[in-house]
């Protein structure tokens, strides 16, 4: 979220520097306040506490883990023991590396996900509603057209294509950015959607109005006086999205049109222990324990962040 | 109204043009369909000019995509053109494959949202009790599994199941392979034997997420309502509590999850694609996923313009609907 992030941060508070001069208590800004009744929130804390520790686990462990995912002498099928507390596969790989690599896979395909269909989704969305006639007619239709069109046809001819593929590194070269870059291209349309409906009724709203009286060229109206006031949806949005992709990735590795080796991921690795399920459960109970972690921490820290953006979700009893 | 539905009618038309070129450019982008078979054993130019033929990749693309819509809007939907399983209409077989999509996801869409929008509720007007607590994590949970490992695990339920059921000297009645096309015979008992033991299983997976699905949203939307300046009104003038909350929230709590569920069931047509794959239902599904990984164009398209129509529908219902239910909503 780069052009959108940084004018938010200072957007909606309302100067609190020369309010402390008079007053004995300093005024909190907004985000303060966001953020104190995201640390009131104990699923959301638990779900942000549990997310970074997954995070860390998935990029630091390697480090200090004694065994890599290339070691591959061990005795298969071991079940687990102190020395391989996941267990080793039928290759004989240690699992607890194994799963290291894969989370890796699956948090970077999940965070270029959300990235990349917050950031389409946002901007389409945004001009939609912002500049109606035909660029909304155009992008609508577009937008009905993606709805339209199966996804797997779209998959399919990402991750066969050979253009496609040799852009990417060749047929047996790296294909997870493929896999992450058609997720991103089929996820942006439900975010564009909201967007476009929260801009089209923002538009209008008085003090738009006074910014373009004052000569505000449109994309400063849109960036900074607009979507700014978007910012709780769209965060939660992109929160939420990780989540989604994340068991999406999994999905289409499960039909063989997601990650493909020498790549990985957690659900590649459900995927190809599915026959183990009933000889040897821990190789296809622990990827999928650390796909259901992932996404509950991240729907823990969306479910808060909505609450903690919209002050109403607090209500009394009925 | 009327206009109105005349007129979203008349956009899809360009829509669906324009979408099956597309879907057709982009099967064309996935390679040739008979690279494989190519590659097999040495071909004659004659076969290989024979099954191009057939294909009709030996035209170009646009006079292909014509002669396609023209054969289309006349009923005549092609054939499979992979050799091996070449001549096969399409049609007939896509028609098929819907029938059991159908079976399969009504049910299931059913029984969802039934129970979504009663736990919803319960857990709006009881907010914070052991009964929301205990939906609310169960439901977060099932949102957060990939589908495909709880269709995985119920299905080696099944058969754990089936194991035990045979050392009692019963007999096995979780079916993981799919109905039989022509049906179950037999006697009634039978028959619900039989016919059980084949969906119970399919139609819990799916249930599984749309429920959370539903459960979730409907909470939300009732607390909403249940929160309302004209539910607070009504309580005041001293309707019952369970008057109120039926007659006044429930009503315009269902406003939003009747669209959702529209539009989810009009997506639905296009088959439970993980559900079919693991339980072995030959659905729309199981059907796109094999033309797509065979290559078979008119089967792409056709299976595309069938699930486009519904997803087009039950757009225009969930419109339809939602100006049904909120008097506030016009359509023009």
């Amino acid at each position: 979220m780069t052009e959108i992030g940084s004018p938010v941060a200072q957007a909606p508070s309302p100067s609190p520097n020369e309010a402390s001069t008079f007053d004995t208590t300093t005024a909190r800004k907004q985000w303060q306040i966001i953020l104190r009744r995201f640390a009131r929130h104990r699923a959301a804390l638990f779900g942000l506490v549990l997310f970074v520790i997954l995070v860390v686990f998935a990029f630091m462990g390697g480090l200090f883990w004694q065994y890599s995912y290339t070691d591959l002498g061990f005795k298969r099928y071991l079940p687990p023991s102190v020395d391989h507390p996941f267990g080793t596969d039928r290759l004989g790989g240690d699992m607890v590396a194994l799963i290291i690599r894969g989370m890796q896979f699956s948090l970077q395909i999940a965070m270029v996900v959300a990235f990349l269909s917050t950031l389409i989704g946002v901007v389409l969305g945004a001009l939609a509603g912002y500049l109606k006639g035909w660029v909304d007619t155009l992008i609508s239709r577009f937008i009905d057209l993606m709805l339209v069109i199966p996804g797997f046809v779209i998959a399919a001819v990402l991750v066969r294509n050979s253009f496609v593929v040799s852009v990417a590194g060749g047929s047996g070269g790296s294909n997870w950015l493929i896999v992450a870059l058609y997720l991103g291209l089929i996820m942006w349309l439900q975010i564009a959607r909201v967007i476009r409906g929260m801009v089209l009724s923002l538009r209008e709203k008085e003090f738009v109005e006074a910014a373009r009286a004052l000569g505000a060229s449109t994309f400063r109206i849109v960036f900074r006086h607009i979507l700014p006031n978007t910012i709780d949806v769209i965060i939660v949005n992109a929160t939420l999205a990780i989540a989604q992709a994340v068991l999406l990735e999994a999905a289409l590795s499960f039909i063989g049109l997601g990650v493909q080796s020498p790549d990985t991921s957690l659900g590649l690795m459900i995927s190809l222990n599915k026959n183990e399920l009933t000889q040897h459960p821990w190789l296809f109970f622990t990827p999928f324990v650390f796909i259901v972690l992932i996404s509950l921490a991240v729907n823990f820290i969306g479910d808060g962040l909505r609450d903690a953006f919209d002050p109403r979700q607090k209500r009394v009893k009925a | 109204m009327f206009r109105y539905i005349i007129r979203r009618l008349l956009i899809s038309i360009p829509l669906l043009i324009v979408a099956s070129f597309l879907c057709f450019g982009l099967v064309n982008a996935m390679g040739d369909p008979l690279g494989e078979w190519k590659l097999q054993k040495a071909r004659t130019p004659a076969e290989i000019a024979a099954a191009y033929e057939r294909t009709g990749y030996n035209k170009p693309f646009v006079e292909r995509y014509v002669s396609w819509a023209g054969d289309f809007v006349t009923g005549d939907w092609g054939e499979s053109v992979v050799p091996g399983n070449a001549g096969r209409p399409v049609k007939d077989e896509l028609l098929k494959a819907f029938g059991v999509t159908l079976r399969l996801i009504l049910g299931a869409e059913l029984i969802a949202l039934l129970l979504g929008i009663a736990v919803g509720v319960i857990g709006a007007v009881r907010q914070y009790s052991i009964f929301d607590y205990t939906a609310t994590g169960i439901s977060f949970a099932m949102f957060s599994m990939p589908l495909f490992c709880v269709a995985l695990v119920l299905k080696a339920g099944g058969i754990e199941l089936n194991n035990w059921l045979e050392s009692l000297g019963a007999d096995r009645w979780i079916i993981t392979a799919g109905p039989p096309g022509d049906g179950f015979g037999g006697s009634f008992g039978e028959q619900v034997f039989q016919y059980s033991g084949a969906y119970i299983l399919p139609t819990i997976s799916l249930v599984v997420i749309q429920f959370a699905l539903y459960s979730r949203f409907q909470r939300a939307s009732m607390l909403e309502t249940l929160n309302a300046d004209y539910v607070r009104t009504a309580q005041a003038k001293g309707v019952s509590e369970a008057r109120s909350i039926f007659r006044h929230a429930f009503r315009n709590a269902l406003i939003p999850i009747i669209t959702v569920s529209s539009l989810n069931i009009g997506a639905g047509f296009g088959g439970a694609v993980i559900t079919e794959t693991v339980f072995g239902w030959s659905g729309m599904g199981k059907f796109l996923i094999e033309a797509i990984v065979k290559i078979e164009p008119f089967q792409v398209l056709g299976f595309m313009m069938v699930t486009a129509v519904f997803i087009i529908a039950f757009n225009l219902i969930a419109d339809i609907l939602y100006a049904f239910l909120d008097p506030r909503i016009r359509l023009d």
